[in-house]
């Protein structure tokens, strides 16, 4: 099996698809002759041509509205939104229209599209390349949330992503673009919107991570292996709709839970699998649920010492894991 | 081409209907049967004028809230918009989701739209774009008020259009208020049309209340649209004879004397007195056709009144395309 990096694995699913469907393209800046500011779309312009691959202007909200137009004419559009933290003048159309747009017609409409963007920090974008926006969406029913982790998940959600009928928020760690390389099979698949998935089977104790967190999690657990301490790894991947069987059945089994995320901490995503497991799961604990995210100030700073301060870390996160254990 | 005799009765039959229907929900309203009303006396001629120039049922139509002339042009019936007004399960934009005349009819490819002012004309774009990348001979015609040609999402989606030359009518509805607000306290240009050269796209400004002035205009638009020629701008104007709804009261913003004033370029005055002189309508056809619609008017308010409300469950759905039942 070639083994491929993250945004290797993303440009791979937007080919593929593009080459499926004649419905699909793809708009947003840049997105065209230059490949992405990222690379994802990178040999597609060549490939497909300029209606395909259609440079938007530079305004995020007309990007998202003029892919919802298409969507209810019966296209399937890919819009990038460059970085996670630009999607802000979007929200009118994300949350008033498209989340919307299937209810509010009573199902008389839909718009099947997906946004992509890539989100996170520790790559010294400051405050406006270096956002976590999922929970904003992951507040909003009509949409469905997706984070991949892994080129193999990348790959496969993002193929499933354009061809579910509602609008996604596709969200990429831009930190692990490159630094994330893994095995992708050739040939079709897709990794269905939904489930969670157990990246490493423990008995002490669970940690719940999507995203760049998510590795970092594994590198904490395979630390405190050799402590003595057996973690659980959670991948949620899809953190709207939430997988709840897959996580209060690694609480019941583990007993002690760990939700990590470098969003800041208050009414963060894992505020919600806090809440989930205190309703169904409460007697299945043996310490309080914990969360290890970001700290409560606006955004990423961009100096270095000020960043790592920000970021959660392996290190870090052995550090909560390690106390949780020991409660 | 001017439309024949036939179609100019039937232009003026729709508007007379559109009138008397409003008329009828300003008296449900008073009489407490219904809760809400937000009206188009006086925007009749310039919504069924445009209303005539599209293929209607093939071309696209992105509404705004006060748009039921329109509406019934394309289709919409009596006790649709009645039950509608009432919240009735059956009412074909929303299922009783929605606030009163906040349009959507499939049937007819017009699109729902929200109370969030500008977003239905992004979605125009985006209905263009599809349309210019199928090769599809169809155009989008959308609405909007003065006051929301204020709104980044009117200006980003018109400047799509021009960019991409796509076959989009946007018409502004400049009935001179936006709920209390002059149109000078939105613009410093006299008229939206003059917007558009800023834009690098043709703006035009029609008389409103000229149901076949603005026929006219808009079928130039049109037929230049279908040619590949892109879009353009229509300024109608009128003046908003009502309130801005039954929940405003205008008498706080602008004299009786202004209205009254006013109501002698009432559009359907205007188009009667038109067709009086080519001999199309005399004075007792009008009776004759007042009273049809009178009692056809009266028919489906028992119609609507007899229609079933939704469950109270029913809001459960369909918040994502897989809960449509018909899908």
């Amino acid at each position: 099996m070639p083994e491929m990096t993250l945004i290797e694995a993303i440009r791979q699913a937007q080919d593929e698809e593009l080459a499926r469907d004649p419905n699909v393209f793809i708009t947003g800046e840049d997105v065209g002759v230059r490949g992405g500011v990222f690379r994802a779309t990178m040999g597609l312009y060549d490939k497909y041509g300029p209606n395909r691959l259609i440079d938007s202007p530079l305004a995020e909200d007309s990007i998202v509205g003029v892919g919802i137009g298409a969507a209810l004419y019966g296209m399937r559009p890919i819009l990038e939104i460059q970085f996670a933290d630009f999607i802000h003048p979007a929200l009118n159309q994300i949350i008033s229209e498209a989340a919307k747009m299937c209810y509010r017609s009573n199902g008389e409409w839909t718009v099947p599209l997906v946004i992509r963007a890539p989100y996170g920090g520790g790559i010294g974008g400051g405050l406006y390349h270096s956002q976590s926006v999922e929970a904003l969406f992951a507040h909003v029913p009509g949409l469905k949330v997706v984070i991949p982790s892994t080129p193999y998940d990348a790959k496969g959600l993002l193929k499933a992503a354009v061809r579910d009928p509602n609008p996604i928020i596709f969200l990429e760690p831009k930190k692990g673009y490159r630094l994330i390389k893994g095995e992708v099979p050739e040939g079709e698949y897709v990794v269905p919107i939904g489930p969670a998935r157990i990246s490493r089977p423990g008995r002490d104790l669970s940690l719940f991570a999507y995203g760049m967190m998510h590795h970092y999690a594994l590198q904490a657990a395979q630390k405190l292996e050799s402590e003595g301490i057996d973690v659980e790894v959670v991948d949620l991947r899809t953190l709207y709709p939430v997988d709840k069987e897959t996580i209060l059945n690694s609480v019941r089994k583990t007993s002690r839970a760990l939700i990590v995320h470098e969003d800041n901490l208050t009414g963060g995503y894992g505020a919600e699998i806090a809440a989930i497991i205190a309703d169904e799961a409460f007697t299945d604990l043996d310490a309080p649920v914990r969360r290890l995210a970001g700290p409560d100030v606006p955004a990423v700073p961009f100096s270095h010492p000020m960043q790592d301060w920000f970021m959660v870390n392996p290190e870090k996160i052995a550090a909560a894991a390690r106390k949780l254990a020991q409660w | 081409m001017d439309p024949s005799p036939d179609q100019k009765l039937d232009m003026y039959r729709l508007m007379l209907l559109a009138r008397r229907l409003d008329e009828r929900a300003w008296v449900l309203h008073r009489q407490g049967k219904i809760a809400f009303h937000i009206s188009g006396i006086g925007h009749e001629a310039a919504q069924v004028g445009a209303a005539f120039a599209i293929r209607r049922g093939s071309d696209w139509v992105t509404p705004y809230y006060r748009d039921l002339a329109l509406m019934l042009a394309l289709g919409m019936t009596p006790a649709e918009f009645l039950m509608g007004l009432m919240g009735k399960r059956d009412e074909p934009n929303s299922g009783g989701r929605q606030m009163p005349s906040h349009w959507s009819l499939r049937r007819a490819n017009a699109v729902s739209h929200s109370a969030p002012v500008a977003t239905q004309s992004v979605h125009a774009a985006g209905i263009g774009l599809a349309i210019k990348l199928r090769g599809d001979d169809k155009v989008v015609l959308t609405t909007i008020g003065e006051g929301s040609t204020s709104q980044g999402e009117w200006y980003e989606a018109v400047n799509w259009a021009a960019v991409h030359r796509l076959p989009v009518i946007f018409i502004v509805q400049n009935n001179q208020y936006a709920i209390s607000v002059r149109a000078e306290k939105q613009m410093a240009v006299q008229s939206a049309a003059d917007k558009a050269c800023g834009l690098g796209l043709p703006g035009i400004m029609v008389d409103g209340t000229d149901v076949f002035a603005v026929h006219r205009a808009v079928k130039d638009a049109v037929d230049n649209a279908r040619a590949g020629n892109g879009a353009t701008v229509i300024e109608t104007r009128m003046y908003r004879i009502t309130p801005h709804s039954s929940d405003d009261d205008d008498r706080t913003y602008r004299s009786r004397e202004e209205v009254e004033e006013n109501k002698r370029r009432d559009p359907l005055l205007l188009a009667r007195a038109r067709l009086q002189e080519e001999g199309l309508l005399s004075e007792s056809q009008y009776d004759e056709m007042d009273t049809q619609i009178k009692a056809s008017i009266e028919e489906a308010v028992k119609q609507a009144e007899a229609a079933p409300y939704p469950a109270g469950e029913e809001a459960l759905h369909p918040v994502y395309a897989e809960e449509v039942r018909h899908a």
